[in-house]
């Protein structure tokens, strides 16, 4: 096998190594420091709470609950942050006027306003969506403003040389060059929308994997509390997953997709 | 007849500045049908400006442009520009039968009509079987070759060039040229082709027209009667060759624009 096969193929065998590695450690440590199982519970019990979980219809119900927020959070959050990036992008004027506020509502601790959405939109799902689309909102659109500015000069001249008009150079030249700005603002926004959907599960509501945490947590039930935290953690990865399978889709012409192709 | 036939691409007394810097000041030349003519100066001489000038894609403050006798305000159908930079002008979303078929646009043709223009454009510049590859997939020759295409099947009448071969190899550099010959003989478009290369500029051009100066002017409008058909190793040992390289090339150092370079 050639160097560049085996760095592809490498981290498919080392990384399933590496958790049961960690797992082995982990479960003899536990057994021969004799940790409590309320601080460190060895991992054969987590999967063993996990297993139970995992049968419960409940559980499934939370799963679903936090997938559906990050889901719809996420798209409203892109939506937003594309609309209003093309906007300011595009007019100057109106991003020089408001670029204040913008620093100021990005560099706010949003997730310390989540009290305030719990008492104007109640302990259920609208509050969770909210957060989660407004953590998903600024890094999509801070990069599409900077996507609509930077297409390429070249570009432009080919366009123009060829009696393009305003609609065609859109569609055909900028919508195009934005996208990989799109995807790497969404890129970031799927990892906030998670943590906004899960933050806003702990502050408020009585659904949703955030709430297990907290009860679990309330319950001093550790090897739980650890199985809901691997629950979230593969939310998390899967959303993310998605994410990035649907750029190797969208983009496939791009560095970032092609790139890694040609690396490994 | 032939001496009074109008110029298929002329400019007429261009100047142009930015701000307080006068770029370019009473350029004139004409370049007529089928005729290759090489406009040679040294960086930093306007010679992209002229370029932008002559493709309507930038204003000059006075003297006008003139396709076929008709003085241009926008990027004019007859005429197509092939980029210095392949990397910054094919878009790499697309692929290269897309990016060709991209100033067609222009036209209402039908799908069939495309399918032939590509195809044939492809056939012009030797890639029949790159329709479907990304430039990003290709090397720059081929990627310069697919931006030549995509203006060739645009069908015009005059192909104005901005330093094409200034990023590609030597070897690929030395096809590029020898394939634009290739293109005016077989299909009678007129070329302008904006170079620093002196060497370059005498064994593609019919006429070198020598920029110099700041402002830049024309300061020598060279002849080259090399014939038409020309070879990278004979013609370029011909002594009428070398001669006319080192005029130009004299002419060039003498003028006070080559100091600041």
């Amino acid at each position: 096998m050639n160097r560049r096969k085996l760095i592809k193929v490498l981290p498919w065998i080392t990384t399933p190594g590496l958790l049961v590695v960690l797992f082995v450690v982990w479960e003899l440590s536990v057994k021969a420091l004799n940790v409590s199982p309320l601080v460190l519970p060895p991992p054969s019990k987590v999967f063993e709470n996990l297993g139970d979980l995992l049968g419960k219809a409940s559980t499934w119900q939370n799963v679903q609950v936090t997938v559906i927020e990050i889901a719809i959070g996420f798209s409203v959050g892109v939506a937003a942050g594309v609309v209003v990036g093309v906007l300011l992008g595009k007019l100057p004027l109106l991003e020089a006027s408001v670029r204040p506020l913008i620093i100021a509502l990005e560099v706010i601790p949003k997730v310390a306003l989540i009290p305030l959405f719990v008492i104007w939109f109640g302990f259920g799902m609208t509050t969770k969506v909210i957060i989660a689309a407004l953590l998903a909102f600024f890094p999509v659109m801070l990069n599409v403003l900077l996507g609509v500015r930077s297409v390429e000069r070249g570009h432009r001249d080919v366009m123009q040389s060829i009696n393009a008009s305003r609609w065609q150079t859109f569609t055909h030249l900028e919508v195009k060059s934005m996208m990989p700005h799109v995807f790497a603002g969404m890129e970031t926004a799927i990892v906030l929308a998670v943590i906004g959907t899960i933050v806003g599960e702990y502050l408020g509501g009585n659904e949703g994997l955030g709430y297990m945490v907290v009860r679990t947590l309330n319950e001093l039930n550790a090897p739980a509390l650890f199985a809901v935290i691997l629950m979230l953690a593969s939310v998390g990865l899967a959303m993310y997953f998605i994410v990035t399978s649907f750029k190797r889709v969208a983009i496939p012409w791009h560095e970032s997709v092609y790139g890694r192709k040609a690396e490994g | 007849m032939q001496a009074t036939k109008t110029p298929v691409l002329e400019a007429v007394n261009i100047s142009k500045s930015y701000g307080e810097k006068q770029v370019l000041a009473d350029v004139s030349f004409s370049a007529g049908e089928g005729e290759f003519v090489c406009i040679v100066g040294p960086s930093g001489t306007g010679k992209t400006t002229l370029l932008r000038t002559l493709s309507a894609l930038g204003t000059a403050n006075s003297g006008e442009v003139r396709v076929n006798g008709m003085a241009i305000t926008r990027p004019p159908a007859e005429v197509s520009v092939v980029f210095q930079d392949y990397s910054r002008s094919l878009m790499p979303w697309m692929r290269v039968g897309k990016n060709i078929e991209l100033p067609l646009r222009r036209y209402k043709l039908s799908p069939a009509e495309r399918t032939t223009r590509v195809t044939e454009a492809l056939r012009d510049v030797g890639l029949e079987h790159a329709k479907d590859l990304y430039p990003w997939e290709m090397s720059g020759g081929m990627q310069q070759r697919v931006a030549i295409a995509r203006s060739l099947a645009y069908r015009p009448q005059v192909l104005i060039m901005d330093e094409p071969f200034a990023s590609v190899d030597a070897q690929t550099r030395a096809d590029l040229e020898d394939l634009m010959l290739d293109i005016r003989a077989r299909l009678g478009v007129t070329i302008v082709l904006v170079t620093h290369d002196i060497e370059e500029a005498v064994y593609l051009g019919d006429k070198v027209i020598v920029l110099s100066g700041r402002p830049a002017s024309v300061s020598a409008t060279v002849d080259v009667p090399l014939g038409r058909t020309r070879d990278q190793i004979s013609t370029k040992s011909r002594p009428d060759y070398l001669e006319l390289r080192a005029k130009i090339h004299a002419m060039i150092m003498q003028s006070p624009s080559s100091v600041s370079g």
